[in-house]
């Protein structure tokens, strides 16, 4: 099994090279980096599903509250916002959805006082609305004056460092993972991942909505790097290809630095008395609650521990990129193309999963050019046989890498199921 | 008056278009999971299909000269719906049933699902671009004005022809479904099956052959949809996507597998969306001299703001899930 | 010649086999009763007749003709009838419509037989628009013959047709297989109820640990002190 895993990043090293040397370093260093950081979302949609069998098509909320959080956390700081009333105006929309909350609360509680049920459950449903009503008629006047009459239109950001910006990722994608494994996980398979994609568009709705915390399609930019930007390089006299080089390349430590300690960390703590709980509860619910074991506790602890991972992994991207664009993210891109990864590289192994992040993703970026060169090659056959050339060759390319995307999962599903590197199986005494 | 015809038009008449096509494709999705125990994500591609097939037939018929007095995309939808399910019955033969008989779990053959409904993203988008179509190009859009001012309307209530065929047609696919269902030897298989499909193989019925229908019928329904869906608006290769997550809510909130909860739950969900973006202020309007300064001024009084008009379905969907797990009718498992 | 003839079979679901060498032989005529501890593979020995599990080695003659392996398909039109012990009714179908699926191999008219099952039912002929949900375990059971029935078997397999009922209807469910054998249906049977079941039994066979142990008819085996210590508790 060593020996497999050895062999199958070294040929990963080899095609890497080969990209370097045939499309240059700049482009093998870019996408070396970003296919690092799906890495670390298809490590943790392996502790999720691989691990704890639990379905998350959420993933493309996870990711977009980690872009969402990391532009929050490590933008500048909007004086013009917190000069002006909004600051006053969002206090008063938490506190009206603070005391939304309480009286929702607070009329669920009625039956202490010998309310029946029945009216109970009805006044709940009132309050809900009223508390619904209350809150947006204090959001609603905020939003739209921090939107239209504040500078830049949005209340910008913390200027905290950008490291800050990808811990407060992973954590805020946990808690919401948290909320959306409370509500969602017990399903059964089919159900669980439509309430999670259903979850994920709600993430999506909102954060592209509420230009005034996220700047919506406004998008943010530039979020700054944890390493100096090729620019940084080109100031000290460094010439603009090298500099590229020089950036990239130190953004690709600071992602392989971080895939590596979350692999080791995710491995050694399945080897140990919680990945056999985790294992025990994947494979058998109904043994292991009736050991005693909290099933649902065990299972929300693993959709929020992978959620950490997606969190960051979505900082990571947006901080790469320089850009968080909520009308970016699709669920192709951000959620289907991370569930290939995992099939392909292996359910149930770290390493398979890391694997399968990069081979694909490599997939992903290459299959456009091929495309489309292969339909510029079908269009010049057209043409000579007089029929015209194929419109559109550009955005037709586009699509096929869509298609190979499906036949990709279709083709594993039928010839290899447990991927590249399968699961080990751990005998245990 | 003018005030309730305007109700008419954008909640009634809207929330029952938007219903029909959400309760037939919530029954295709739901007699495949009462079959073969899998939520079939690739159902929305196949109302996009169907309603490609629709328009190609079109093209080339109108290309030809040839019109009717109806819209040739309802006159030719049964022919895109005998073409889809013979796509469906295609797709079975080539995807799932391959993983069907290596004994593939439900759960791997809804991400085969996932890989099916990318691979007909791919196609489609492969042949057809992705621009917009309208199937009102070569031939009117016909609407219907009910003249209300007997009632001291100033407006009429307005119906585009396409709409008054989708409610007569959708009347006509739920009182055949039922039919086939209650009635036939081969639909009673299926509910036999759906019920209990250990006891169904016991009792030899040919379990292969109630697979296939299952497919020629959840074909045909997403046809129908699928084009009705571009009569009303337009034809988008994205059209299902953004369509399927609210039909899955609905087939949840009817409980899987039970083909009259999906059809409620088609109209559940379509009726929420439209009522949640439904702009209330109309109805203040005659009383505005009566009503204080805030309220008479008030702008956009609707529940939910439209762009969060796709979240209502969820909504919906997470209450259901929270309050009866298993949807409205109780559902099946997996 | 016999109608069912299952010769040394071995099978199981894929591990170690659990059938090690079943043999069984019973005529038209014949009510077969298989008695045996548990885990001895009673219902393994049905459901490898039936096709639903894989049987590699020995062989299932049906009417004739090698059956083994065949599957339930091909089997009900041959005139074969199994009766799961348990889920063996469509819960959320009516009466009427459960039946119906019993004969959904037939092409013929079944108003006949949906007849003279409920002559043979009365009950059912009562609740027939009924959900089979709502019925009680006896009706339930009957049901589920009902729908082995109208396939017109030549040979009706029930396992464990008296499980979980109460004595009242234990003892109405063997009436109506008596009558149903007198019919001209040949019975097959694994019971739990060892003793009342070999009463009737035209053939009996003792199945321990995937192998017959004894074979005889019904009284022979009550008779014999060998069997009564092991298997009829004393």
């Amino acid at each position: 099994m060593t020996r497999r895993v050895l062999i199958a990043y070294l040929a990963l090293a080899v095609l890497i090279v080969i990209i370097g040397m045939t499309r240059g370093v700049s482009t093998a260093l870019l996408l070396t980096a970003i296919s690092s950081i799906y890495a670390l979302v298809a490590l943790g949609l392996n502790i999720q599903f691989g691990y704890g069998g639990l379905f998350n098509l959420a993933i493309m909320g996870l990711l977009m509250i980690g872009g969402m959080t990391v532009s929050s956390i490590s933008m500048p700081i909007n004086w013009a916002f917190w000069n002006s009333d909004g600051p006053m105006l969002l206090g008063r929309a938490i506190l009206a959805a603070g005391a939304g909350v309480l009286l929702i609360l607070g009329v669920r509680n009625l039956w202490r006082i010998g309310i029946p049920r029945g009216v109970v459950t009805w006044l709940t449903v009132l309050a809900w609305l009223a508390g619904y009503v209350l809150y947006r008629t204090q959001i609603d006047p905020a939003a739209s004056y921090i939107e239209t009459q504040v500078q830049g239109g949005w209340v910008g950001g913390l200027g905290l460092p950008v490291y800050v910006g990808y811990a407060v990722a992973g954590a805020l994608a946990g808690l919401a993972a948290w909320v959306i494994g409370k509500i969602s996980l017990g399903l059964r398979s089919d159900y669980l991942a439509i309430a999670t994609i259903g979850m994920s568009e709600i993430i999506r709705a909102f954060v592209k909505n509420m230009d005034w915390l996220t700047r919506g399609t406004l998008t943010v930019t530039p979020i700054p790097w944890p390493v100096p930007l090729p620019g940084a390089y080109q100031d000290g006299g460094v010439d603009i290809p090298t500099s590229f080089v020089y950036g990239q390349g130190g953004f690709v430590l600071v992602t392989l630095a971080i895939l590596i300690v979350a692999v080791l960390l995710v491995e050694r703590a399945y080897a140990g008395p919680w990945g056999r709980m985790m294992r025990a509860v994947r494979d058998n619910h109904i043994a292991a609650s009736s050991m005693g074991k909290d099933v649902k506790a065990r299972q929300i602890e693993i959709f929020v521990f992978g959620a950490v991972l997606m969190g960051i992994g979505g900082a990571l991207l947006s901080s790469f990129n320089q850009l968080f664009d909520p009308g970016g993210y699709i669920p192709i891109n951000h959620t289907f193309l991370i569930w290939v990864m995992v099939i392909v590289g292996g359910m149930g192994n770290s390493y398979g999963a890391v694997l399968g992040g990069f081979l694909v993703y490599l997939m992903w970026a290459m299959s456009e050019p091929v495309s489309a060169a292969i339909f510029a090659q079908v269009s010049r056959g057209t043409v000579a046989l007089g029929w015209g050339p194929i419109p559109e060759i550009d955005a037709r390319a586009a699509q096929m890498r869509v298609f190979v995307l499906g036949l990709v999962i279709w083709l594993s599903l039928r010839f290899a199921p447990k991927g590249l590197l399968p699961e080990v199986i751990r005998r245990h005494v | 008056m003018d005030e309730l015809i305007f109700f008419i038009n954008k909640v009634i008449i809207s929330g029952t278009v938007i219903g029909s096509i959400y309760a037939l494709g919530a029954v295709g999705v739901t007699l495949v999971f009462g079959i073969l125990r899998f939520a079939h994500f690739a159902h929305g591609d196949m109302m996009t299909l169907g309603a490609f097939f629709t328009y190609s037939l079109v093209a080339i018929l109108a290309a030809a000269g040839f019109s009717l007095p109806i819209p040739l995309g309802i006159a030719l939808m049964p022919v895109a719906m005998a073409l889809t399910s013979v796509a469906a019955l295609g797709l079975d033969k080539g995807f799932y049933a391959p993983l069907r008989r290596k004994g593939a779990k439900p759960v791997t053959l809804l991400i085969a699902s996932i890989g099916v409904t990318l691979m007909l993203q791919g196609v489609i988008r492969l042949f057809y671009g992705t621009s917009t179509r309208t199937f009102f190009e070569s031939e009117p859009k016909d609407i219907f004005r009910i003249d209300m001012s007997w009632a001291g309307g100033t407006r009429p209530i307005t119906i585009t022809e396409p709409q008054a065929w989708m409610f007569g047609l959708v009347v006509v696919a739920v009182l055949a479904l039922h039919f086939f269902l209650t009635r036939s030897r081969l639909g009673k298989g299926m509910r036999a099956m759906s019920d209990n499909p250990d006891l169904a193989q016991v009792s030899g019925i040919n379990t292969a052959l109630v697979v296939r229908v299952t497919w020629i019928l959840a074909g045909a329904l997403a046809a129908m949809a699928g084009t009705m869906l571009a009569l009303d608006v337009s034809l988008k290769p994205d059209l299902a996507f953004n369509i399927i997550l609210p039909i899955f809510a609905a087939a949840v909130v009817g409980g899987l597998g039970q083909t009259y909860g999906a059809i409620a739950g088609g109209f559940l969900v379509g009726f929420a969306e439209t009522l949640a973006v439904f702009d209330w202020t109309v109805f203040l309007r005659p009383f505005r001299e009566n009503l204080p300064e805030w309220l008479a001024t008030a702008q956009g009084l609707s529940l939910v703001p439209t762009e969060y008009k796709l979240t209502v379905a969820f909504v919906i969907l997470v209450i259901v899930l929270l309050v009866r797990p298993t949807g409205i009718f109780k559902g099946l498992s997996t | 010649m016999a109608l069912i003839e299952v010769k040394d079979v071995i099978g199981g679901y894929g591990g170690a086999p659990i059938l090690n060498g079943v043999n069984i032989a019973i005529e038209q005529s014949d009510i077969g009763v298989i008695v045996g501890p548990n885990g001895a593979g009673k219902s393994t020995t049905l459901k490898a007749i039936f096709g639903l599990l894989k049987v590699t080695g020995g062989s299932v003659m049906f009417d004739g003709q090698e059956i083994t392996n065949s599957l339930p398909d091909k089997l009900v039109p041959r005139g074969l009838s199994f009766v799961p012990q348990e889920k063996n009714v469509f819960t959320s179908m009516s009466v009427e419509e459960n039946l119906e699926m019993g004969a959904f191999i037939r092409r013929d008219d079944i108003s006949g037989t949906l007849e003279e099952i409920y002559a043979m039912f009365p009950v059912l002929a009562e609740k027939r628009r009924q959900p089979a949900g709502e019925l009680s375990g006896g009706q339930r059971q009957m049901v589920a013959m009902g729908r082995a029935l109208m396939s017109k078997p030549k040979l009706l397999m029930l396992d464990e047709p008296s499980a979980g009922l109460s004595p009242k209807y234990v003892l109405e469910i063997f009436e109506h297989i008596v009558s149903v054998n007198k019919a001209g249906v040949g019975i097959l049977m694994v019971e739990q109820n060892a003793r009342q079941a070999l009463a009737f039994a035209s053939r009996g066979f003792v199945l321990a640990s995937g192998k017959n142990r004894y074979t005889g008819t019904g009284p022979e085996l009550i008779a014999d002190p060998e069997v009564a210590k092991s298997f009829l508790g004393g």
